[in-house]
């Protein structure tokens, strides 16, 4: 193969491959250079940087939730505990498609459609490698359901986790409370790490006013992690410190018991010890599962709660202000023996009503006829209103307002759950404050009549109505009602007695003054005419009470009930208040049913059980 | 006294140099070569997750490759001379086979199974200086004109069915081996700056009608990685993640966060001169930088010294290719250029580049070790 018609020049070509070869070299050296200096910037330069980056990259924290505090009743009865249950949780980042999925899950079956905003809020506030629970206690055919599909759901996982449980459900729903997940709002209040793995937080009442107690310190592990967000390595651990359990003073066979005679009525019970404020029962009917708040409560579920006539949402007990009726007449009896504006032995005429001097207009007695002539004792006992209409215009409103303050009411007992109404203990200043109008400003004669039978602007809750009953009771030694009675240390078991916060005392001139109201309130039950003499047949204890009853002024406007369902709601409430033993009291009751007509037929009765449960159970 | 055949008194360098040169082996050569691969064994155990199965695998794969080259290396060149026209042809031949009924790998037809899978672009890395070096032996250089245009058609050819293939990474290379013997020739200073800019209008057109988009996107992220940081760019990040962090002298062995916890993707292959900078820092990607500049500088050397022009362009070729392979990988994974998809020459787990490689050298240690004494 030789068409070359050139001589080949060795020596030459030999020189000129040589310089090319140098030339290849120097080229060599140039690029080796670029890329070492390019090295140089990454390690040297821009080393920390890059090294920040790398510690980033696979370093991650994962907090460690603590197991919440549970809550026993007084007799250690489990109110409420965490049990093992499946959930689904989505994991943002291992997602492809988080729409795609959302509905596909929907289409299954998994995922009610009214959830999915509240869904896609939730995924939008957590971080994208965040584990987050779309939907709680699967259920054992949900569970096999899933582990079929699975692998169709990258990043979507079934998983073991501690979940509320409320075994009495209903009866102790608005004392203790229930979970629901985090809202924006509670979020704003809350200390983001501390609940970086929480779920859930307490929403009303125990639950809510103990969160902190109860929800206890999140702990965390640095964990190595790889590209795809698997644990390759715990580095270091800080365990979680388990939330405090709560032993309360609730009992809960007493509970039962007004839960039972309530009997699905609207109302409320409260029971605190006159000893230490602690409250014994704490019901308001109808309730709602709280378990359900958890599971599958969906938007639809709870708008339908919400809008339930009943309101079983609404805790009456602590929240449900009530004209108090003839409840208040032992406190008032009690102002009157102490501004000496009567005398308890000296009766009076009681004509079936009574009328201001030089007006016409008649404040009737619940008995047309009258009571004919009667004492102090018998007008408590008989509930005589017209012996209180005159009882309070002889005062006059300030020291009715005056006494009815020392007892509580009108302003917020204090107890240890959240929220709580103040009521309203009417007074010629706050009618100043509140009306608009000049005329309106002033204080009239009837207004103080009408506030004698606990009528009028008058407004208690079941709560201070009870608080009051035990001011009574332990003859004015107050306490602030508390649901909790200790606090307990899960690991080690040590228990942390609250303290009992006792309240001003009401002083009296003479202490024998208790007695005299406390006979009347004996007589209510013992007296052949007291109003609620069918409580005391065969009582194992000596009790003390007082019947009450109040109107109801306003049906909703905007509402329409049936003729029955109206007649039915414009009816009375009944109240009734009781402490028993007399003489070592152990438990003050106030309860309120709701359009019950009878404060002694239908409320008595419903104390004397509560009672009876409490003081006949022999571990109390 | 024994005398080698081959002309040079192994006696005054002992029995260890006498064997080596017997089996044609170039110490200064074999020893850079040896080290590279030892410590890329090393590295690749860390990269691999101390995967031992793949670490076995790589252990027969080199072996095989220095068996190969062992067995190149007792070939002579006036022989291989003859046979480079037809290995370009066979080479040429599989090319055409893999296009037409080709196994797919990685998205792109690379593969002929032919009992053993085979890259036949591989073959070409050698065939086609070669051809190129067989038809400039014992022509007078520089070489004329026409007869530049011809061998940048025999470039041309192979270049494009690989780049077609598509294998963009192995088609540039391919086409620098053969632009390099061409340069070695001795062209004109006048022609290289004129073609400079035709380049540079040929890449445009590449670009605009041929670059399929994946290429052309890995190309994009190369300017703007954090565009794309989960996608194409992720690559590049994590890389730059990975060599920054390990600083002045590394994490240490087996201690790369990036490459152990597989942020760093294609770790044992392309990308893992990213681990040797995570775990051994500047310190060690320097001293293995400095190495593989000797092992190019003793190719430069053996062509330099070469007796013959086929022996000198293609020594001088496969050297620079060499270096242009460490360059182009080292670039792609501190992100100076696109990612082409070039393993780390003798480190990347891999079996085809490893043979072809160790061919190469093979060829350079006979150039070396064949030579006549001739009088100077």
């Amino acid at each position: 193969m030789r068409i070359s018609n050139q001589i080949k020049d060795h020596w030459r070509e030999q020189r000129l491959f040589t310089q090319r070869i140098i030339a290849c070299a120097i080229i060599a050296a140039i690029m080796t250079g670029i890329v070492l200096t390019r090295l140089a910037v990454l390690q040297l330069v821009d080393g920390d940087y890059y090294a920040a980056q790398s510690q980033g990259n696979r370093i991650r924290v994962q907090p460690l939730p603590p197991t919440r505090g549970l809550i026993y009743d007084r007799n250690r009865k489990l109110l409420a505990e965490n049990v093992p249950s499946y959930q689904l949780e989505l994991t943002p980042e291992q997602v492809p498609n988080i729409e795609a999925t959302l509905d596909a899950l929907t289409q299954r079956g998994f995922l009610p459609t009214e959830n999915l905003e509240r869904i896609r809020q939730l995924i939008n506030s957590k971080r994208r490698f965040d584990s987050i629970p779309i939907k709680q206690r699967l259920s054992d055919d949900e569970v096999a359901r899933f582990a079929v599909l699975r692998p169709y759901f990258p990043g979507v996982e079934i998983r073991a986790r501690l979940a509320r449980s409320y075994p009495y459900g209903k009866v102790a729903s608005h004392a203790i409370g229930y979970m629901g997940g985090i809202s924006a709002a509670d979020q704003k209040n809350l200390d983001a790490a501390e609940y970086s793995g929480t779920s859930y937080i307490g929403k009303v009442s125990l639950e809510r006013a103990y969160e902190p107690e109860l929800h206890g310190i999140t702990g965390n592990q640095n964990v190595l992690v790889n590209a795809r967000g698997r644990q390759m390595q715990v580095l270091d651990t800080e365990l979680a410190i388990p939330g405090q359990d709560l032993v309360l003073s609730l009992d809960i066979n007493a509970q039962i018991a007004a839960n039972d005679a309530l009997a699905q009525r609207r109302g409320a019970v409260v029971a605190i010890d006159p000893a230490n404020g602690d409250i014994i029962v704490f019901i308001s009917t109808p309730g709602f599962d709280p378990n359900r708040f958890i599971s599958r409560l969906s938007q639809k579920d709870f708008q339908e709660l919400q809008n339930d006539k009943d309101q079983p949402l609404f805790n009456r007990a602590s929240r449900g202000t009530y004209p108090p009726g003839s409840t208040i007449k032992p406190i008032l009896a009690l102002a009157g023996i102490e501004t000496q504006a009567i005398d308890p032995n000296k009766r009076m005429f009681c004509r079936g009503f009574y009328t201001l001097p030089g007006r016409s207009h008649r404040y009737r007695d619940w008995k047309v006829n009258g009571h004919g002539w009667i004492n102090m004792h018998d007008a408590i006992a008989q509930s005589c209103d017209t012996y209180f209409y005159s009882l309070a215009t002889k005062m006059g409103i300030d020291p009715m307002t005056e006494i009815l303050e020392k007892f509580g009411l009108g302003s917020a007992t204090g107890i240890d759950i959240r929220p709580e109404s103040a009521g309203l203990v009417p007074s010629k200043a706050w009618k100043r404050k509140n009306f608009a109008q000049p005329g309106d400003q002033v204080w009239f004669p009837g207004e103080t009549v009408i506030t004698g039978i606990g009528q009028g602007y008058m407004l208690a809750t079941p709560l201070q109505l009870a608080q009051a009953t035990a001011a009574i009771a332990a003859r004015g030694e107050r306490f602030q009602p508390s649901m909790v009675k200790a606090t307990r240390d899960p690991v080690t078991g040590k228990l942390t007695p609250r303290t009992p916060q006792k309240l001003a005392v009401i002083e009296l001139t003479d202490s024998a003054h208790w007695d005299q109201i406390i006979a009347g309130m004996r007589g209510v039950i013992y007296d052949a005419s007291g109003t609620a003499r069918a409580l005391g047949k065969d009582a194992p204890w000596p009790m003390a009470g007082k019947s009450g009853t109040a109107q109801v002024f306003t049906v909703a406007q905007n509402t329409t009930y049936d003729e029955m369902e109206l007649e039915e709601r414009m009816r009375d409430h009944a109240l009734f208040i009781a402490f028993a033993p007399i003489e070592q009291p152990r438990i003050a009751v106030a309860v309120i049913v709701e359009n019950g007509s009878s404060g002694s037929g239908v409320a008595g009765p419903v104390a004397r059980q509560v009672i009876d449960a409490y003081l006949g159970s022999p571990t109390s | 006294m024994i005398r080698s055949v081959d002309g040079r008194n192994s006696g005054r360098h002992g029995p260890i140099a006498y064997f080596l040169k017997r089996l044609h082996i170039d110490p200064p050569l074999m020893a850079g070569i040896t080290t590279i691969l030892i410590f890329g064994v090393f590295v690749l155990y860390s990269a691999s997750g101390k995967d031992t199965d793949m670490l076995f695998r790589q252990c027969a794969r080199v072996s095989v490759a220095l068996l190969v080259m062992l067995m190149v290396a007792q070939i002579r060149m006036e022989w291989l001379r003859r046979i480079a026209p037809w290995l370009y042809v066979v080479g040429l031949g599989t090319l055409v086979l893999v296009l037409i009924s080709g196994v797919t790998g990685g998205g792109a037809q690379r593969w002929l199974d032919i009992g053993i899978r085979f890259q036949p672009s591989e073959l070409m890395k050698l065939a086609v200086p070669g051809m190129l070096a067989w038809l400039l032996h014992e022509r007078p250089l520089p070489p004329s004109a026409m007869l530049i245009i011809g061998m940048l058609a025999l470039i041309g050819l192979p270049v494009a069915m690989i780049a077609m293939q598509p294998d963009l990474g192995t088609s540039i290379l391919i086409a620098l081996t053969g632009i390099t013997v061409i340069f070695l020739a001795g062209i004109s200073m006048r022609v290289i700056f004129f073609a400079i800019p035709a380049t540079g209008v040929i890449g445009w057109v590449l670009w605009s009608f041929y670059m399929l988009d994946y290429q052309k996107r890995r190309v994009l992220t190369l300017l703007d990685p954090e565009s794309d940081p989960l996608g194409a760019g992720y690559h590049i990040i994590q890389s730059k993640i990975a060599i920054g962090s390990g600083g002045s002298f590394g994490k240490g062995w087996l201690n790369g966060s990036q490459g152990q916890l597989e942020f760093l993707p294609e770790r044992t292959t392309d990308f893992i001169f990213a681990v040797i900078g995570e775990e051994f820092g500047l310190l060690g990607v320097a001293v293995l930088v400095l190495v593989y500049l000797l092992v190019v500088g003793r190719g430069f050397y053996i062509a330099a010294t070469a007796q013959d022009t086929f022996s000198r362009l293609l020594a001088g070729s496969i050297s620079f290719t060499f270096f242009f392979y460490v360059f182009v990988n080292t670039a792609m994974v501190t992100g100076l250029v696109p990612v082409v998809g070039v393993p780390l020459p003798l480190v990347s787990a891999g079996g085809t580049s490893m043979v072809t490689l160790l061919a190469g050298f093979g060829i350079l240690m006979s150039i070396q070790t064949h030579r006549k004494l001739l009088p100077r």
